[in-house]
């Protein structure tokens, strides 16, 4: 049972508003000018020409009522494309600056790594510099006094600790950073594409470290990243921005299912005819699929068959076509499935096909299809249609063991018996 | 029962809402802002350290040139080096502090955009750096002043005012502060102000008694408003109090602390108001 008490954060109708455009003429001569054009009535001699106002009253919302409830121990993830307003949220949530509306309320010290090596001071060195930062992110003297050897020694810069900064390389750089950050006593952490540098060993190793923290001493991790992979790696939940609002949370790999703008369709019935196909199918097909329809499926078999109807109209005859059926997920093929025979259809008939699909070796999960026609033509195959087909999630039937997707794929195979 | 909450951020802040047990939960950031001043102002360079000594030096020698030799200004009898020398010390804190503070935000848009810590620590660390500059140059002027005790025909004295002068070390960067923070949060998105503070710091030089005594401006309404000007009550009991030059303006001290008081608490509060959006209007 979660409490009240568990909660690290909480935010409520949070917006943040910006004007667009110039703030100001820039200079206090130029707003004064202004003022004293408007006071007149007559034409601001600041104005853009060709714009109607001003832009006084032209704002842009970069977070539009965000309701999140980060409880503690959780490690988030927070995804979504460029301008999702990921970026102003982390910046409201570590002070950087104020919001318009709403509030968040925290329980326990937050720091924020926006950026590794803020305020590091290319002169300093790394010695000197480890104690700048830290106390800029929140460390007193004694704290880092008292951990100063645990950081050098993460940062693996210990032969030159005491060289100034500016001759380090970037990778050093971030490295010594990084170890500064990552040695934080605050209860939150946020991060924001901290990660994004330093060879693959170091950014594995500071990825441990940040599960690490968040299990034993049950810290709260905020984490935006563009790399998904570290999001698999780090996060437990997952939260999808698109234009200031939260239009997903939940669990991970749904999470970057939608991020990735896998349009998921899971209607059971899609009319295809006059869907656009793709440019590489040529401008008339000589057959067509009309529409897919699922069919009913009895409970017990709900997740190993997926039987469905599909309709083919044709311009031209053809003698010998399959039907191919595409599983993907997140944008990769993950398995397919061929009809067991070849279809002929006449020119200008119909053709109605009932099939039948085999799930039950695919891994719970949700998946999205795509349906071709193709014509085998020796050792090639020509696709005469392609369209994408409704999206399905196979349940999971056995809780015993979590799939871990990202070293496993999608497929499992029969059970291996004895021989 | 009501969850207690570490922060709850909001979008309005009152104007006083002034969070000085935060800032002095960061004194260990401004005490390491104050060495990394130190350490990196003058690295790199062939003279080092001795800047600190070669820039108030060269200007009193202008000064005593310029002012003393040239225009030939009454130093009340005190010899023209020291004279110049206690003035541009004691002016250069003020307007050090003052120059120094004023681009706090727009010289710390990098930082403050991307971490939080209470704005104004960076402020208080400038200040502090300049009273440590201050305090450098103090002991430079002592030694001079030791020289010119042992020269014959040199007059000055001692009074009991000197006692004062830590008073009217924190009154100088206090007051260096308020104004610096006030011309701060305005540049955020003035910065006309950043071309005027130079400027306006040099003129402003010349209604405070540094290269010339009050005692040559007589009692008149020249010399009220002189004495108006915040910064001339601490200069000139500096003076008094090393050299035993000009007077003792106690009134317009106690109205140069209230001045002193009011600028503070106006920065503060404009600089609160400030410090919360500024990175979007910077």
């Amino acid at each position: 049972m979660i409490e009240e008490k568990d909660i690290a954060i909480q935010i409520t109708g949070l917006k943040k508003r910006y004007r667009l455009g110039t703030i100001g003429g820039g200079t206090l001569a130029g707003d004064l000018q202004s003022w004293w054009a408007r006071v007149r009535h007559k034409e601001d001699p600041n104005a853009k020409i060709g714009s109607k106002t001003y832009g006084k009253n032209e704002t842009f919302m970069a977070l539009d009522g965000i309701d999140l409830t980060v409880y503690k121990g959780e490690r988030v993830g927070i995804i979504g494309h460029n301008g999702a307003g990921k970026s102003t949220l982390l910046k409201l949530l570590s002070r950087v600056t104020g919001p318009t509306e709403g509030e968040i309320k925290l329980d326990g010290r937050i720091s924020s790594m926006l950026e590794v090596g803020t305020g590091f001071n290319g002169e300093l060195t790394g010695r000197e510099n480890i104690y700048l930062n830290g106390a800029i992110l929140g460390m007193t003297k004694a704290e880092i006094d008292g951990k100063i050897d645990q950081i050098i020694e993460f940062s693996e810069c210990a032969k030159f600790i005491d060289t100034p900064v500016k001759r380090y390389s970037s990778g050093m750089y971030v490295k010594l950073a990084f170890a500064v950050a990552s040695h934080l006593d605050s209860e939150i952490l946020i991060m924001d594409e901290v990660l994004a540098v330093g060879d693959m060993a170091f950014q594995k190793k500071c990825l441990e470290k940040m599960s690490q923290v968040s299990q034993d001493e049950g810290r709260t991790i905020l984490y935006v990243s563009h790399n998904m992979n570290t999001i698999r790696q780090l996060c437990d939940r997952c939260v999808v921005m698109d234009h200031g609002k939260i239009v997903f949370n939940g669990e991970v790999e749904e999470a970057i299912g939608i991020y990735m703008k896998e349009k998921q369709v899971f209607s059971d019935f899609l009319d295809t005819s006059n869907e656009k196909r793709s440019s590489y199918l040529g401008q008339n097909l000589k057959v067509k699929v009309e529409y897919i329809k699922k069919l009913d499926v009895p409970e017990e078999q709900r997740n190993s068959a997926l039987p469905f109807e599909i309709k083919i109209s044709s311009t031209e005859s053809v003698s010998n076509f399959r039907v191919r059926f595409e599983i993907g997920r997140m944008g990769r093929g993950v398995a397919i499935s061929l009809t067991d025979r070849l279809y002929q259809i006449e020119k200008g008939s119909e053709l109605i096909l009932r099939l039948r699909l085999d799930i039950s070796q695919l891994v719970p999960a949700s998946y999205d299809t795509t349906i071709v026609l193709f014509e085998a033509a020796g050792d090639r195959s020509i696709d005469l249609d392609c369209v994408r087909s409704f999206s399905f999630i196979k349940s999971s039937e056995d809780v015993t063991m979590k799939w871990n997707e990202a070293c496993w794929g999608n497929i499992i195979l029969d059970d291996m018996t004895e021989i | 029962m009501e969850k207690k909450w570490t922060a709850v951020i909001k979008p309005k802040k009152k104007a006083f809402e002034l969070n000085l047990r935060e800032t002095f939960k960061y004194r260990d950031l401004i005490w390491l802002f104050v060495t990394r001043d130190f350490k990196t102002r003058y690295k790199q360079t062939i003279l080092g350290p001795l800047w600190f000594i070669i820039q108030p030096l060269m200007a009193s020698v202008i000064h005593t040139l310029v002012f003393g030799q040239i225009a030939g200004l009454s130093t009340d009898g005190v010899p023209q080096f020291l004279f110049y020398l206690a003035g541009s010390i004691s002016w250069g804190l003020f307007s050090g502090a003052l120059t120094a503070t004023s681009n706090t935000f727009v010289s710390n848009a990098h930082v403050f955009g991307k971490v939080y810590f209470p704005r104004l620590v960076t402020p208080i660390a400038t200040s502090v750096t300049q009273i440590f500059n201050f305090l450098i140059q103090f002991a430079i002027f002592g030694g001079t002043a030791l020289v010119f005790f042992f020269l014959p025909d040199e007059h000055f004295r001692v009074t009991w005012v000197a006692a004062l002068t830590p008073v009217l070390i924190a009154q100088l960067a206090l007051l260096g502060l308020g104004f610096g923070i006030i011309i701060s949060s305005l540049t955020t998105k003035y910065r006309d102000l950043q071309v005027l503070v130079s400027f306006g710091v040099s003129l402003w030089m010349y209604i405070t008694p540094v290269v010339y005594s009050s005692n040559t401006i007589g009692q008149g309404k020249l010399y009220t408003l002189t004495m108006l000007n915040p910064v001339s009550p601490i200069v000139e009991l500096f003076k008094y109090g090393w050299l035993g030059a000009g007077a003792t303006p106690w009134l317009y001290w106690g109205i140069s602390w209230i001045t002193t008081f009011v600028v503070l608490i106006l920065g503060i509060a404009i600089f609160n108001k400030i410090e919360k959006n500024f990175m979007d209007t910077v």
